[in-house]
């Protein structure tokens, strides 16, 4: 046991030391302070124009003549000016508009000219205050009574979603739960791949340098196997703790920044905060390592029946087939179904449930019974992925320049010791 | 030290050990020799309990064999490897202390090899970064750091220059006087009769041939002497008491001739050459291992 304690100790030391280790670390949590930033800005930018916006109305019509509001940052005035003289007066000023409604508005097109391309917030709103002033000189024409029409219309739905729980009503945000019921779904598969990607290639670096033998004379097979995968694993969660720790203190950050009322990033934040974190961590890192030992223990073997990175192929696609499956379901169906009947097999298959169940938790509600049976497979599933790798493995090592196939490997499985 | 009792190993298609018996008595130097695919390399896999025989078995000074006794043996692969990312002095000790040997002690020993065969300078470099001599002297030495009671080398010259060749060959003497069991496979003859007390021959997964090198060769002598004498050169009708297998002129009318006696002794070829010529030497001819090796080999074809 002590050997795998130090074989465990090396595989983590020499990885945890790495310079793309550290940089790791670094990295993603400053993408996402620098993702949050950026969305704040641009959520900043979409609520209001940079400067105060004239519009100088020619109304040939004349129906629009003093019908328009004055909003925040655009001002709306009757040209004195001819349009050509207008036009001329655009050059100066950056902040200026000309709008041109023709005499048969409904027909001809209503222009509206300015030095540079209006901007979107400006059109969409000349657009809006248009059409409300038309419909409702329209409805004035056809004798009917917008005093009365404006009172049905008072109606405004907007409808909010409540989750009822055992506590009480609460209000569910399900945009965001979505959110990280997808980037839970996202996460867990790219560490499981990153992850057992980085076992495989570490067998596949003891075979290739030919120390497996020295090692081997030392400590048995299994062992090795079993002190990488904890060694590695171990790696992964460090870097997790690492960076749900740099997250925290970075969202702090963002939350401190963007924290005026009504800025949408406070919003998701306050809906970040009613999450029930712990729960879903702890869900995350049991399906985190369960999973990483289920794959890594297959991409173990894969790495012992080859002699290089290349010939892996084969090996990887059925390996990660089911992966690959449950996180495209999980991005495209799952998340808007998290209760279906797919879902719910899919988080009790050991293969497929650390994605499909990492999307499963945020929603919360899933039953007691399920959560339990999915942990019973996924540790019976790793127990049994083990064993099959740890068969292959021990033959693996020791086989140089053959090529691998499945019907190899089988044999391999049921050679003795 | 080792007893190997009537080893079998079958790989799917075919038989790597066939009823192999071997003894390696204790603080001897034992040559494991054989052709390419004889099954050496299987041989010494089962001794280091890499793989297990099929049916079989290896006493370890009178014990079954098990894994307490894998720190007692140290183990230099013929395909050498180490982690190439990792530094010289750190994988010398990670591999000291698989073999049970604490991080003070493989330090302490470590320090002492590389003084004593000047690799100082090596601790902090990386394997990638040393050269291919370097890398199997690093090998050496963390296969013999934790003082193992048996050692076994694969081909230990294979890869080195001459002079590190010598200079690994005195270690294993060394060793080997220190009180180590060395066993080791070569194909290398004259390696064996410098350095081996005793060998066994495999060849297609049998064993044709073992015991002391001295024993061995003197039982493959065949009457066969080297005469080298002076004076004109001589011919033989056939009246001679030896057969004549090679007559080699030198210089200086000095001259050398290869005989095989048929039935007759030293003394009777003296007798018969002192009135002919002066006679500078006689020589029985022991045939070297190498001439044994390639005799019993092509036997058994």
């Amino acid at each position: 046991m002590n050997k795998v304690l130090l074989i465990i100790q090396r595989e983590y030391v020499t990885r945890v030391r790495k310079k793309a280790f550290i940089v790791m670390i670094f990295v993603v949590p400053a993408l996402l302070l620098g993702m949050s930033a950026l969305i704040g800005y641009v959520a900043k930018n979409n609520q209001e124009l940079s400067s105060d916006q004239v519009v100088k109305v020619i109304d040939e019509s004349k129906a629009f003549e003093g019908k328009f509001h004055n909003q925040k940052h655009i001002k709306f005035e009757p040209a004195k000016q001819s349009l050509t003289d207008a036009k001329a007066g655009l050059q100066a000023n950056d902040d200026l508009s000309v709008l041109l409604i023709p005499a048969d508005y409904a027909k001809k097109q209503v222009q509206i000219f300015s030095k540079k391309k209006p901007s979107y917030q400006l059109t969409e709103e000349v657009e809006k205050q248009m059409n409300s002033i038309a419909s409702t000189k329209s409805m004035i024409d056809h004798h009917i009574d917008t005093a009365f029409l404006n009172s049905i219309n008072k109606n405004r739905i907007s409808v909010n979603a409540m989750e009822v729980t055992a506590t009480g009503t609460k209000d569910a945000n399900v945009g965001t739960t979505m959110f990280v019921g997808i980037a839970c779904a996202i996460l867990i598969y790219l560490s499981l791949f990153i992850y057992g990607a980085q076992v495989m290639r570490g067998v596949i670096e003891e075979k290739t340098s030919r120390i497996i033998e020295v090692i081997i004379s030392s400590v048995k097979p299994f062992q090795l196997m079993l002190g990488k995968i904890i060694g590695v694993g171990l790696v992964g969660l460090t870097q997790f703790g690492a960076w749900i720790l740099l997250s925290v203190i970075s969202s702090k950050i963002a939350g401190h920044a963007f924290s005026g009322p009504g800025s949408p990033i406070a919003g998701a934040l306050a809906v970040i905060a009613t999450i029930p974190f712990g729960y879903i961590m702890g869900c995350f890192i049991f399906y985190f390592l369960t999973g990483y030992l289920l794959y890594s223990a297959l991409f173990a073997a894969v790495g012992s029946a080859v002699d290089s990175e290349t010939e892996t192929q084969q090996f990887m696609f059925p390996i990660t087939l089911p992966l690959l499956f449950t996180y495209l379901l999980s991005v495209t169906v799952l998340f808007q179904a998290p209760d279906s009947p797919l879902a719910v097999w899919l988080s009790i298959i050991p293969f497929t449930a650390p994605v499909a169940m990492m999307v499963r938790i945020p929603f919360g509600g899933v039953p007691d019974w399920q959560l339990g049976l999915s942990m019973f497979f996924m540790i019976a599933g790793f127990l049994f992925t083990t064993y099959v790798a740890a068969r292959i493995y021990r033959v693996g090592v020791l086989m140089y320049g053959k090529k691998a196939s499945f019907k190899e490997l089988a044999k391999w499985f049921f050679y003795k010791e | 030290m080792l007893s190997i009792r009537n080893i079998v190993k079958q790989y799917a298609g075919h038989r790597a050990l066939d009823d192999v018996s071997l003894e390696v008595e204790s603080g001897k130097i034992f040559g494991l020799l054989g052709p390419n695919g004889a099954g050496k390399t299987s041989l010494i896999r089962i001794i280091n309990q890499i793989t297990a025989p099929d049916s079989g078995e290896v006493y370890f000074n009178g014990q079954k064999l098990d894994q307490s006794h894998i720190n007692r043996i140290g183990y230099l692969p013929e395909e050498r490897g180490l982690y190439k990312k990792m530094e010289i002095g750190e994988q010398m000790i990670y591999l000291a202390r698989l073999k049970g040997l604490s991080r003070a002690e493989a330090t302490a020993k470590l320090k002492f090899w590389f003084e004593k065969l000047g690799m100082e300078t090596w601790w902090k470099k990386k394997i990638e970064e040393l050269s291919k001599g370097m890398q199997q002297k690093a090998q050496f030495v963390a296969t013999v750091l934790h003082e193992p009671e048996l050692i076994i080398l694969d081909e230990p010259f294979s890869g080195f220059d001459p002079v590190n060749a010598e200079l690994i060959k005195d270690e294993i003497l060394e060793l080997n006087k220190k009180g180590a069991t060395i066993l080791f496979s070569t194909h290398r003859m004259e390696s064996v009769e410098e350095l081996c007390d005793a060998i066994a021959l495999i060849h297609k997964s049998h064993k044709i041939l073992d015991g002391r090198v001295k024993t061995i060769r003197n039982s493959y002598k065949n009457d066969t002497y080297l005469v080298e004498y002076t004076g004109d050169h001589l011919d033989f009708s056939g009246a001679q008491p030896f057969d004549l297998i090679s007559d080699i002129p030198g210089e200086n009318s000095s001259h050398t001739i290869k005989i095989k006696l048929n039935n007759t002794t030293a003394n009777d070829v003296l007798q018969y050459l002192l009135p002919k010529t002066r006679i500078n030497m006689l020589q029985e001819v022991i045939p070297s291992m190498n001439e044994i090796f390639i005799e019993k080999v092509n036997q058994i074809k």
